[in-house]
């Protein structure tokens, strides 16, 4: 078990090696509570962990990269397998950034679409992540009841979009497909029964004396640290940084919505439960608003924009029509872009998911950098489980909600 | 996105002296030379309040239409506060690729500077760990330069071969 990690450099190895009562551990990369492939190399002093030295990459699979050769359409299914968690809030991000960079302005109701469609994506991570920690601190039966309610989320994203886990739902300028009266239908039975799974979660746990004494005081982040290594995200808010781009950055519909973020001052690990469990509610409350107000219109910008697909019926009926799918869809002929970059972020459920696009003038990315949330919320494990036990590094892995195929790319 | 206020810009242009900036899209960008990259650190986050960073990536602007500079090195401020935001521009050329760490000011960049790092061959003097973070340690390459094939027989030729007994 005890493996020398010959290649990691431990950062006070002098200090280490008068005290050789410690030794390594290793975590993963193949371990149930890392739920994916990442490695952690521990230094323990008993049952203590004296330091923790986290080795990534074992996802990594070039996503940049492969941004570079892909056109800005093609790329959105890759954003599916970066969090694949809430891929839906990956596809807004990337279709904003893109956006952003060509300066459309979507429609109305493809704004509201979408911000529906991220906030199911928020409900959906956040019990994946409070479900996961919950799991690795014992508490199985909450972990079920988050995990039946995904699947009615899986249910709504297959019934609107054909594809339960990789939707690639958002395109340039607009939407794959219209949202449905049957999805809608989904969508407010999902309303109605939500809340009440939400109590039974909370009620399973937040007196548990297993579960609060396993999160509560354990991998404390105070307000300075977390503003000092970017932490973004529900792990901000938990460590008191009242910081939401929902609201301070307005995106999508957000604006029009009423609700409110969140926030905790103590930064341990049952704080990011609560503020997680508190922002499903809010996310509900946008959901149930949005819903209701969806604005009639098209969901693709204009056929006068060259960037969406025009409809069947168009391209067979009309000339324009015609000659605009066939510029689209010919390679070397896409849309046009500036040469230009620009960054652009969005409020996804893990933190600042942001893309820093690079246009060179054709309908492929010069660069297409990630802003992940994970790769910058990992960083700090280290100093957040220094001095805790073993049995704490579960918690702590959890509730930071590390994604590995986000965290390497 | 919220622009950089006029302040934020005075403070900048009295620590660099003369200011390169430009705006796209409600984005303010800020050319700073290499030389001057640690006042202006230090003027952003003591004096602007820019308290958290939010990213820190880099261009290989190799083949790119109109570049004068080989690599453009990107740092992405923002400060909580007073919701502001302001992008920091560092051109780099070869064969120098060295720049101050950011690590000084923020924490944060430590593993964003490690991928810069591993990504596009770039070092930052004062990093207090300065390794490879996604890529193996025996990897040569920097595979996000514009120069890295994309076809070929990839790096394996490169990787020591391990049998069972050494392993």
């Amino acid at each position: 078990m005890a493996l020398a990690a010959s290649n990691i450099r431990t950062q006070d190895i002098a200090h280490d090696e008068q005290q050789d009562y410690l030794w390594t551990l290793n975590f993963g990369p193949q371990h149930p509570a890392t739920h994916t492939t990442l490695r952690i190399v521990m230094k323990l002093d008993g049952e203590r962990v004296v330091d923790a030295m986290p080795d990534i990459g074992y996802l990594h699979s070039g996503f940049e990269k492969i941004g570079e050769s892909l056109d800005y359409n093609q790329y959105v299914t890759v954003t599916d397998r970066m969090n694949y968690i809430s891929p839906m809030a990956n596809n807004v991000a990337w279709h904003t950034a893109v956006e952003r960079l060509l300066g459309i302005d979507i429609t109305p109701r493809c704004k509201y679409i979408r911000t529906i469609i991220c906030e199911l994506a928020r409900i959906s991570d956040h019990l994946l992540c409070n479900g996961a920690v919950g799991l690795d601190s014992g508490a199985f039966t909450f972990f079920l009841y988050a995990f039946n309610k995904r699947e009615d989320i899986y249910d709504i994203f297959e019934t609107l979009c054909g594809a339960r886990f990789t939707n690639s739902y958002t395109r340039t300028g607009g939407l794959s497909q219209d949202i449905t009266p049957l999805v809608i239908e989904k969508i407010r039975k999902f309303i109605q029964t939500f809340p009440k799974v939400l109590e039974d979660m909370e009620r399973l746990v937040n007196r548990n004396r297993i579960f609060v004494d396993r999160t509560k005081g354990v991998g404390i982040l105070t307000r300075e640290e977390a503003l000092s290594r970017s932490a973004t995200g529900p792990i901000a808010r938990a460590s008191g940084i009242t910081r939401d781009l929902r609201k301070d950055e307005p995106y999508l519909a957000y604006a029009d919505f009423d609700f409110t973020v969140p926030c905790s001052k103590v930064g341990d690990c049952f704080a990011r439960y609560l503020v997680r469990q508190a922002e499903m509610r809010e996310s509900l409350k946008i959901i149930t608003q949005a819903l209701e107000n969806i604005p009639a219109g098209p969901i693709n910008v204009t056929p006068a924009e060259r960037t969406t697909l025009p409809s069947k019926k168009m391209v067979y009926m009309t000339i324009e029509g015609t000659i605009n799918h066939f510029e689209l869809a010919m390679t070397n002929r896409g849309f046009e872009t500036p040469h230009e970059e620009s960054y652009s972020a969005i409020e996804a459920p893990n933190g600042e998911l942001g893309f820093y696009l690079v246009g060179n003038g054709t309908d492929v990315a010069y660069r297409a950098r990630c802003r992940p949330p994970s790769f910058i919320h990992f960083a700090m494990f280290p100093h957040l489980i220094r001095g805790h036990t073993l049995s704490d590094v579960v918690a702590v892995l959890g509730s930071l909600n590390i994604i590995a195929a986000e965290l390497d790319r | 996105m919220a622009v950089a206020s006029p302040e934020t810009l005075r403070a900048l242009e009295l620590s660099i002296g003369s200011l390169v900036q430009s705006e796209f899209r409600g984005q303010t960008r800020v050319v700073v030379p290499r030389e001057s990259l640690a006042d202006v650190f230090t003027t952003l986050r003591d004096k602007r309040g820019f308290d958290q960073l939010v990213d820190v990536t880099c261009v290989d602007y190799l083949n790119y239409r109109d570049a004068e500079h080989r690599f453009g090195l990107v740092y992405l401020l923002t400060s909580v506060a007073s919701n502001e935001r302001v992008t920091l521009r560092v051109y780099l050329d070869e064969p120098d690729l060295t720049v101050t760490s950011a690590t000084g000011w923020w924490e944060g960049a430590n593993w964003m500077e490690r991928e810069v790092w591993d990504m596009f061959g770039i070092t930052f003097a004062g990093h207090p760990d300065h390794r490879r973070i996604l890529c193996p340690e025996e990897f040569t390459a920097h595979p996000l330069r514009k120069d890295y094939p994309l076809q070929g027989r990839g790096e394996r030729h490169n990787f020591p071969v391990l049998t069972r007994n050494q392993a």
